[in-house]
């Protein structure tokens, strides 16, 4: 086993190295340019980015003119989110969303707020769920667009796609699905889901950075977007800039090899999800689980370690790679603003940490993060005012804290 | 974040780590800090005749706030309680290289220090006073 170890799969992954030797010849000798329409360099560029778009698009039950290639996630939603409002605005300006989906859709929305949209953030239960309810009373006849995530890149819950896009058709309102964690990791057909918009990036799957798609629907209904960026009108006037063709080669391979494994794969992460859950949970009291205890992403386990604070447990298994909720962690000073959607208190937010699990990880990882962890955590307890305050018999919500 | 090798030292062999007796009459207990705001410092002080005799810890907070307070135990012990209240947060970030996101651990642990002298001060007041 090497150190350190890796466990922030939802931060970005390696890329896998099939992927890799697919993308090599793209860099030398199949260099040209996609747009190049007069010679061969650019046909058989253009031959690379057509497979791949086609393997993307089969996967996610879309057909190739369907896909828009960007930089990554980000440039998606925006492009989604702001390419819908700037288009429909004589339609309505009213977009739901909830309050925990990434920041390239939460501060996409707030940019649009100040331009003039409403926005309705739905309520999330403490699993991270929506109420169907609530998203069906919440749709008016200004609603032009309902953008929710596939899963929570921090605590894992997976939202009822289904559901949610027979209501948005049914409604007649379009619905942006940001499935940045989803893709190549849960099934998903935009079809079968009635996804009008959807949002996804390579490197989240084993594929590089820097590359990424929007599903766009052309037929029943038609979506139209204002581009974002401008320039030589590829990608259907979408999105202008030549296409980074390693890279959408990379993504294809990366989504067909996903796609492929994904119910092996699948099984094997909950198993090892579960097992460092339970290993934990046997050597330590006050350990609880963030997001929903089974629709959640396979490889993400998110765990508050009650009475010590994150960046100090991180600090003390600094040979194993996670991340964590905790203000400390972030320049915001401010703890995890989805782990205080959930409703879990800022003492537990700081607590936070997020396990991510991934093709690579192995159960001897496992098992000597899970030892490790339990060690740091006894040990910091040892050394919590908290924590002997509790044992004590102290109620904390009854102290008298001096904050600052 | 890159933390400075004091830190890093003060977190992996933390001083004075422990509790006294809050009652027994020559100790102060200093506790400061939130668990919503990610620290809470507990800073104790066992004082003999005006002198800081011994000093313990215990820090929910991130390794920045462990030092700090692991920093501050070391240096009031053996300090007369005047001596103590000199110690101001500028010197702990010096010592131990807090950069300006962490300034606050600082500040804490002043606070901690401040709240424990105070805290024995005013039971000695409340003793003399039966």
């Amino acid at each position: 086993m090497k150190l350190p170890i890796y466990l922030d799969y939802q931060a970005t992954t390696p890329v896998d190295p099939r992927v890799v030797e697919e993308m090599l010849p793209f860099f030398t000798e199949t260099f040209g340019n996609s747009a190049s329409r007069n010679h061969a360099f650019g046909w058989k560029a253009e031959e690379a980015v057509a497979k791949a778009r086609e393997q993307i698009a089969s996967i996610i039950g879309a057909s190739g003119k369907e896909i828009v290639f960007t930089s990554g996630a980000t440039e998606s939603d925006n492009l989604a989110i702001h390419g819908v409002a700037e288009f429909y605005k004589e339609k309505g300006n009213h977009i739901i969303t909830t309050g925990i989906e990434h920041k390239a859709v939460l501060d996409t929305c707030h940019y649009l707020e100040q331009k003039g949209c409403e926005v309705t953030y739905l309520d999330v239960d403490k699993h991270g769920c929506i109420d169907l309810q609530q998203l069906t009373d919440a749709i008016t006849d200004k609603t032009i667009l309902v953008t929710l995530m596939a899963a929570n890149n921090e605590i894992g819950t997976i939202h009822p796609l289904k559901e949610i896009g027979e209501i948005t058709r049914s409604k007649g309102v379009f619905f942006h699905c940001d499935a940045t964690q989803g893709v190549g990791k849960i099934p998903i057909d935009v079809n079968e889901m009635n996804i009008d918009l959807l949002s996804m990036s390579a490197h989240k799957i084993y594929g590089p950075k820097g590359i990424g798609a929007l599903y766009v629907r052309r037929r029943k209904p038609r979506v139209r977007l204002s581009p974002i960026m401008y320039g030589g009108g590829h990608e259907r006037g979408m999105r202008s800039g030549t296409l980074n063709v390693s890279g959408v080669v990379g993504f294809g391979k990366a989504l067909e090899i996903s796609q492929t494994e994904m119910d092996s794969e699948s099984e094997r992460l909950i198993n090892l999800r579960e097992r460092l859950h339970q290993k934990l949970t046997e050597q330590l009291d006050y350990v609880f689980l963030n997001g929903h205890p089974t629709k959640r992403l396979p490889g993400n386990l998110n765990l508050s370690f009650a009475y010590v604070e994150g960046e100090s447990l991180i600090m003390g298994i600094s040979e194993i790679a996670v991340s964590s909720g905790s203000a400390c962690t972030s320049a915001s000073l401010e703890p995890s603003y989805v782990l205080r959607a959930l409703g879990v208190g800022d003492d537990l937010a700081h607590s936070s940490i997020r396990f991510g699990l991934g093709r690579f990880t192995t159960v001897e990882e496992i098992d000597y993060t899970a030892d490790k962890v339990a060690g740091a955590v006894s040990r910091l307890r040892e050394m919590s005012p908290l924590y002997e305050m509790v044992k004590e018999g102290v109620d904390l919500s009854s102290v008298s804290w001096t904050s600052h | 974040m890159a933390y400075s090798d004091k830190v890093v030292d003060h977190y992996n062999s933390p001083r004075n780590v422990g509790s006294f007796k809050k009652e027994e009459d020559n100790v102060g207990t200093g506790l400061v800090g939130a668990p919503e705001c990610g620290d809470v410092m507990k800073l104790q002080i066992k004082v003999e005749d005006n002198r800081i005799v011994d000093a313990k810890f215990k820090t929910f907070g991130c390794g920045s706030a462990i030092a700090s307070s692991s920093l501050a135990t070391e240096w009031v012990k053996g300090k007369s309680i005047d001596e103590a209240l000199t110690i101001k947060n500028t010197d702990i970030v010096e010592e131990l290289s807090l950069p300006p996101v962490k300034i606050h651990c600082s500040v804490l642990a002043e606070d901690a220090i401040r709240s424990a002298i105070k805290d024995y001060k005013d039971r000695r007041t409340e003793n003399t006073a039966e």
